[in-house]
């Protein structure tokens, strides 16, 4: 069985220093999220952050994704049509209490961030044996 | 679909900064006379951002997390498709019945896509090139040359 209980819910940005510091708009990535057994695993679509640009942040239960777009186009380049019209990432998700945020593993390939959180381990789901008596 | 890469986060202000550019879209460029093979399809996959120089005309496709060799870039007729397919990712679909996981978002666009671009009269089709970074497919269409800007000498008559 697995814990139902367990949530991870996105959450409403809320001003972080970083955030604080720029100005203009910021893109929200897409997200997919899922849970077995052992963790939560994020994937976030991220596409022009590169890996040294990318920040992901853990303070207290809350988990910030962050990162510029760079498409390395030239200065001369006037734009004609943009569906995209930030060029900064963010997003923060609010992580429960039975996930090991000191155990989080990221990557990031071809713009797409994926980020797997597991459970501590006491609150692995586990089986209890009954005793006969 | 794409919306959320088009959404912006957070602050209040933001909503009315989106609305307002709908408004000033369904007033402005859509409603009015515009090229018949005119890009225009917000919220598609992959997002496509265009810019033009004095040499070449620039296309950006927001594609995260596709192989680029299963990506197919290919121009006809004056006409630049981009087309490929995205897979669903690893985890959702692994898993047997009795460990099937949670989802709890699934936003990530999953599937087959096609978008076209109708290229502009001076572009030189035969010297596209494409390359594929972090997610973001770059398109570079040269201008034909005798469409760049030039200076004209001019000659002192004597």
């Amino acid at each position: 069985m697995q814990n139902q209980n367990t949530t991870m819910q996105t959450q409403q940005p809320q001003p972080v220093a970083s955030a604080a510091q720029r100005s203009g708009p910021t893109l929200l990535p897409a997200v997919d999220i899922f849970e077995d057994a052992a963790g939560i695993t994020l994937l976030a679509d991220l596409p022009g952050v590169a890996r040294e640009d990318l920040a992901i942040g853990v303070d207290g239960r809350n988990l910030t994704i962050e990162g510029p777009v760079r498409l390395g186009e030239a200065t001369s380049l006037s734009s004609v049509y943009a569906e995209v019209r930030a060029n900064h990432f963010r997003r923060s998700f609010e992580l429960s209490s039975d996930l090991d945020t000191a155990k989080i593993d990221a990557g990031l390939r071809d713009g797409v961030l994926t980020l797997r959180i597991p459970k501590a381990e006491q609150a692995k789901p586990r089986r209890i044996d009954v005793r006969v008596e | 679909m794409y919306p959320s890469m088009l959404r912006t986060a957070g602050d209040w202000f933001a909503d009315f900064e989106q609305l307002q550019d709908r408004i000033d879209e369904l007033l402005s460029g859509r409603s009015m006379t515009s090229s018949i093979r005119a890009v225009g399809r917000a919220g598609a996959f992959p997002a496509l951002n265009v810019g033009t120089s004095a040499e070449a005309l620039e296309v950006y496709a927001f594609a995260p997390g596709i192989d680029p060799k299963s990506i197919d870039v290919s121009v006809e007729k004056g006409v630049l498709a981009i087309s490929g397919e995205r897979a669903a990712a690893n985890g959702a679909a692994q898993g047997t019945k009795s460990d099937e996981p949670n989802v709890y978002a699934s936003e990530r666009f999953v599937g087959k896509f096609r978008r076209v671009i109708a290229l502009p009269e001076d572009a030189e089709p035969a010297r596209v090139e494409a390359t594929y970074r972090n997610g973001v497919l770059k398109i570079v269409v040269p201008k034909r040359e005798s469409s760049k800007p030039r200076q004209i000498q001019i000659a002192s008559g004597s």
